[in-house]
Parts: C-alpha cells; structure tokens; sequence
C-alpha cells in the first residue's frame, strides 16, 4: 500500500453462513485509474461492490478509503466519502423525472434542512444541464424517468453517478440490455471519465472490456485470480481454465 | 400518480377559492347545526388523513397506528379544558378525580394550566411521540409490513395503557369537554362550535398547503425515492432515517391538532380513539381518495365520514358492508384512488369501453409532436 493508492482492499474474507463469497481478495487501485473487473457468475464481483459501499460487513479484512477505513460506515455515510455507484440492473426514481434525478444526486449538502428551505444552487442546475447533454438527454428533462428506454435508463443512471461527483465509481453491468452503438458509446463515456476520477468497471461482455483499454482484474470464488492488460489475461492458464477457455461457456 | 396534474385555469381556481371561502363562512346559516357539528368533524379527520398521506402516500409507510398520536391531541386539549373549568369542584380538580378520591392533582396536569402551553402540546407531543417511536423504528431498517405491524402492537399498547388510567386520566371514560368554559362560553354551546367549524375549515386549508410545501421539491422527491428504492437513496448519500423520522414526526403532529379539534367538536376524548379499527380506517380514507394526491386524503375523510353518517341514519348495520366494499373496489379496480383515477385516464377509459369516446389512435406523446409540426 502506498500513498498514491485511493482503495486498498487487504484480506477481505465475506462469509454468508459458512459460504466464502469473498475469501482473502487483495486489491489495490491507483488514482485515476480505469478498472475492470470480470469472473465467472458467483466469482464474487457484486458482493466485491458491496463490501466497498458498506452493503455488506467484510467478516474479515480491511477496507482503506483515501487512508480512512470504510468497514462499519453507514452506507450513506461512504456515498459521502465519495464512492458513487451504479446498479447492475438500472436503478433511477422511475416516479421522478430526468431533471428530478439529476438533482437529487448534484444536491450538496444532502441533509433535510437544505433540501426544504433552500432552492437548488445555479451552479448545480448548471451541472445538471451539462450532464444532460454528455448522456443525450436534453430533450427528456422532463419526462418521468420511468418512460425512458432500457438504454437511456442505464445513461441517466450513469450520469447521476457522475453529478455525485465521486472520487471512486464503481459501475456494475453498464452495457447490460445495450445495443452494440450504445455500448461503444458508454466505453468512451467511462473512458473520458477516468483520469479525473477512479473508475472500476464490472461486466462480462468481453467486447466491451477489451474497448475499455484497462487492467483488468479476474475474480474467481471470491478472490483476485490474475491481474493484468487483456492481452496477458488471455493469454493466463488459469483464466483460460476457469473463464475464457470453458467450452460450455 | 401525482404527477399527471390536470392543469386549471388561473381564473378558474380563483373562483374555486372564492366559492369555497363563502361556502365556508356561511355553512353555519346554510346547515342545522348537528349537521354543522358533523361537517366540523369530518374536516377535523382530514387532517390527520393528510398526515397518512404524507407517510404511506409519499414515503411508503403504512402506519396502522395514527390513533395514538390523533388521541394524544385530544387528551391535550381536553386536560385544558377540564383544568380551568375545575373551580368550582372539590379541591379545584376536574371533578372524576373525587370519583377516584384523588386529591391532587398529577404533576403531569400542571403545565396544561397555561394556554400556550397546551397550544404547543397539541401538536409538539404527538410530534414527539411520533417522532421517537419512528427514530427507534427506522433506524433499526424495520420497514413494509413489520413496520405497519409494530405500528399497530404500539396502538395497543397506548389504548391499553390509556384505558387502566383511572386516576390519572380517567381510564376508559375519557375526558369531556362539552360542558367545559372556555373564554367564559359553554365549549358545546352553538356558538362555540360555530367558531371551532370555522378555525377547522381554516387549519384544514394551512395543514393542505404546509403538506404541498413539505411534498414540492427537492425534499419531496426524496420521500418518493424513499418509498420507490430506499437503498438507492442511501448509496446517493442521503441518510433515509432523518428524513423518514421528519415526515412521521410532522405526520403525528397533525394527527394531534385533528385529534384536539375532533375532541371539541365531538365533546369528549377517550380511549376509543385508539381503538385498532379507527386507525385502519383513516388509511381507508387515504386509499379511496387518492394516495400520494394530498387532496384525495381530504376528499376521502370528508365524503366517507359523511357517508357514514348518512348510511348509518339510514340503514343502520349496513355501513361496514359499504365500507368493505369501497375497500375491495378501491384495491382491485382504482388503486390509484378515486382522485388518482380522476387525474390519470381513468374517465377516458371508461368512457372507451362504452364507446363514447374515440380511442387514440397513437401515442399521446406522439399526437403532441405532431400538433408541433414534426412529421411522421
């Protein structure tokens, strides 16, 4: 672990009633960095997430977060900290509309005090409509969210992700239900973000890894299985014998 | 479903208020007065209806037990009521403590001596209340049913408590306060009860728009969020507890200012109001008018009361077959409610499914585009 480092993850054990969803996964991300992580179903990617986000109590290990550790924060109290994430399956206020969204996740400070007495800052109204135009929504401002397509769903999702302004993202499944143009799009998209902010991708679609241009960290039952550009991963035994290579994949 | 707002007329909502202001002003000379009295009631219940719309409509928390803080306001108003019009009793105390051979008063009575005083408990201890019991509640993540359940085992602890009081608060015979003085007039007299309708039909309207103001913005897009996707809402970075604990608070503190108007104009505050089924009929009144439509909570309470009372004049026993009924049709046919439906495309359909009406060929929103001249 050293100083440039924005996540350590040590040791990490998650134990659902005796099942290792984790088991001793070490991971560190740098600043910056653009990240991608895959696995098999079950290898542990999403309950990774979790224990990030304080969904889930590691049973074991450690989580450093700028040089503070998240284990026993509230879920809420993380978000604050500046880890943002997006759901595997889109999750937006489908009853808001795109605008009401937006602002939601722009809103600083997000306590009941500011919400009720004051109205909405002109630079974060300002920010809502740039993150409007990056995801192609100007036009839906107020439409309710649940009317939008699978796809522009995923984008506003993302795009309250980015209007949180976190230091770390982390993006499960972003191109899940996409079409080929959409998902090129979204890789550019996570791309231009990184740099700025710490990006950790999660998803199976290959295509889109390799677009990605990243690390990438392979997780098997529960732990980081080999690290590395796409070219050394496919070219690892282990991740052929496990993931890429399986014939009934 | 709030969101599909019909959009009136500058003009035509001014009429609307002017109309309803002299409506209000001369319902006292238009209405007998037991009629009165009954309407003062009814309007009293819409505020505590508006607090379980607040709750269940916006936030998604069906409280099963809004009795006890409705009764809360009521017993403090009604302590008031007793307490100053005690002078003439043995020891200077409302006169059931004799009954008891009490003879001083319980320390918790003192404060209510004082008009502010009890002005602010009216809705500041419901409030509190609400509030405490929602803090414990919510932050240990009890929610959907479990929460309505330990609502409602909450009920019943108040009720039971409240009933084996005798020598505090009068146990199950409850506080009268028709033949209590206040500002030297008879409190059940018929000028009394004409001003209590009027401060009624009054707080009615302020507890309508402080409800709009809770609900508008960014506040209220919260407690949607809250009840559509709670962790969501926490992975944003805004803790559900507070806001959650906020809304049942206010929730509360309006069931205690309906509660102590109820009382006035009912005549006496007892345990009955936190009986098991008074509470679940206040979320009856919610679910007919509209949830999550603030109005609709009004609309209910006032009409289904009424109702009530005139089915029961009527048709006596008949009135929980209707009640029930209304229920059913709600859940399986409107579950948006009455005003909901009104508000979305309930009439349309309807009259579709009669023929009456042309079915829209396209989308509406491709009708829209259209009309601004995009082609097809």
């Amino acid at each position: 672990m050293n100083n440039k480092d924005l996540l350590n993850l040590i040791n990490i054990t998650v134990s659902f009633e005796g099942f290792l969803a984790l088991n001793k996964l070490n991971l560190n991300l740098k600043k910056g960095e653009l990240r991608a992580v895959i696995g098999p179903n079950g290898a542990g990617k999403t309950t990774f997430l979790d224990v990030i986000t304080g969904k889930v109590k590691p049973t074991k290990g450690e989580v450093i977060f700028k040089g503070v550790s998240l284990v026993g924060r509230k879920e809420h109290k993380i978000a604050r900290l500046g880890v943002g994430r997006k759901f595997q399956s889109p999750r937006i206020f489908e009853n808001l509309s795109v605008k009401e969204n937006l602002e939601i996740s722009v809103t600083t400070p997000k306590s009941p005090l500011n919400l009720i007495n004051k109205s909405i800052k002109d630079e974060q109204l300002n920010e809502i409509d740039r993150l409007m135009k990056i995801v192609n929504l100007a036009q839906k401002v107020d439409s309710k969210a649940g009317s939008l397509s699978h796809g522009q769903k995923q984008w506003l999702e993302i795009a309250m992700l980015v209007g949180q302004k976190p230091d770390l993202m982390l993006v499960d499944e972003p191109v899940a239900g996409l079409t080929d143009e959409e998902t090129d799009l979204t890789a550019d998209l996570l791309k231009s973000l990184s740099g700025e902010n710490t990006v950790v991708v999660i998803d199976h679609d290959m295509e889109f890894i390799r677009r990605l241009d990243s690390n990438v960290s392979v997780l098997n039952q529960g732990t980081v299985l080999c690290e590395g550009t796409m070219e050394t991963i496919q070219k690892d035994k282990k991740v052929i014998d496990v993931y890429l290579g399986r014939p009934e994949d | 479903m709030s969101f599909i707002k019909i959009k009136f007329d500058k003009k035509i909502v001014l009429s609307f208020w002017i109309i309803l202001i002299a409506l209000i002003i001369a319902a006292p000379t238009l209405l007998p007065v037991f009629r009165l009295n009954l309407l003062g009631r009814y309007l009293s219940l819409s505020i505590v209806a508006l607090g379980v719309d607040l709750i269940w409509g916006y936030t998604g928390l069906l409280s099963l037990g809004q009795g006890i803080f409705f009764a809360l306001g009521g017993y403090c108003a009604a302590m008031y009521l007793q307490i100053t019009s005690s002078s003439e009793f043995p020891n200077n105390i409302p006169e059931f403590f004799a009954l008891y051979g009490v003879e001083k008063l319980p320390f918790f009575w003192e404060p209510f001596r004082s008009p502010v005083f009890t002005f602010l408990a009216i809705w500041i201890i419901p409030g509190m209340v609400a509030g405490l019991i929602g803090f414990l509640v919510f932050r240990n993540r009890i929610k959907g049913v479990y929460f309505s359940i330990l609502t409602q085992a909450s009920l019943l602890v108040f009720f039971n408590f409240f009933n084996g009081q005798q020598k505090l608060i009068n146990g199950t015979n409850g506080l009268k306060t028709d033949v209590t003085q206040l500002f030297g007039q008879m409190v059940g007299s018929e000028s009394m009860q004409r001003i209590f309708f009027w401060i009624t039909a009054i707080l009615v309207i302020a507890a309508w728009f402080f409800a709009k103001w809770v609900v508008k913005g960014r506040f209220g897009n919260i407690l949607i969020g809250i009840r559509d996707d709670e962790p969501r809402v926490r992975f944003t970075g805004y803790n559900p507890v507070i806001f959650k604990t906020i809304i049942f608070s206010i929730a509360g503190g309006l069931a205690g200012i309906s509660g102590a108007l109820y009382t006035v104009q009912s005549g006496i505050v007892s345990p009955q109001f936190m009986t098991v089924p008074f509470s679940i009929e206040m979320v009856i009144w919610v679910a007919v008018g509209g949830r999550g439509t603030l109005l609709g909570a009004i609309l209910g309470a006032v009409f289904i009361n009424y109702a009530k009372s005139l089915v029961s004049e009527a048709l006596p026993a008949s009135w929980m077959f209707i009640q029930g009924g209304l229920f059913i049709l709600v859940v399986t046919a409107l579950p948006e409610g009455v005003l909901g439906w009104i508000q979305g495309d309930g009439p349309r359909n309807l009259l579709q499914r009669f023929g009456l009406k042309r079915k829209i060929e396209t989308y509406p929103s491709l009708e829209v585009n259209n009309k601004e001249g995009n082609n097809e």
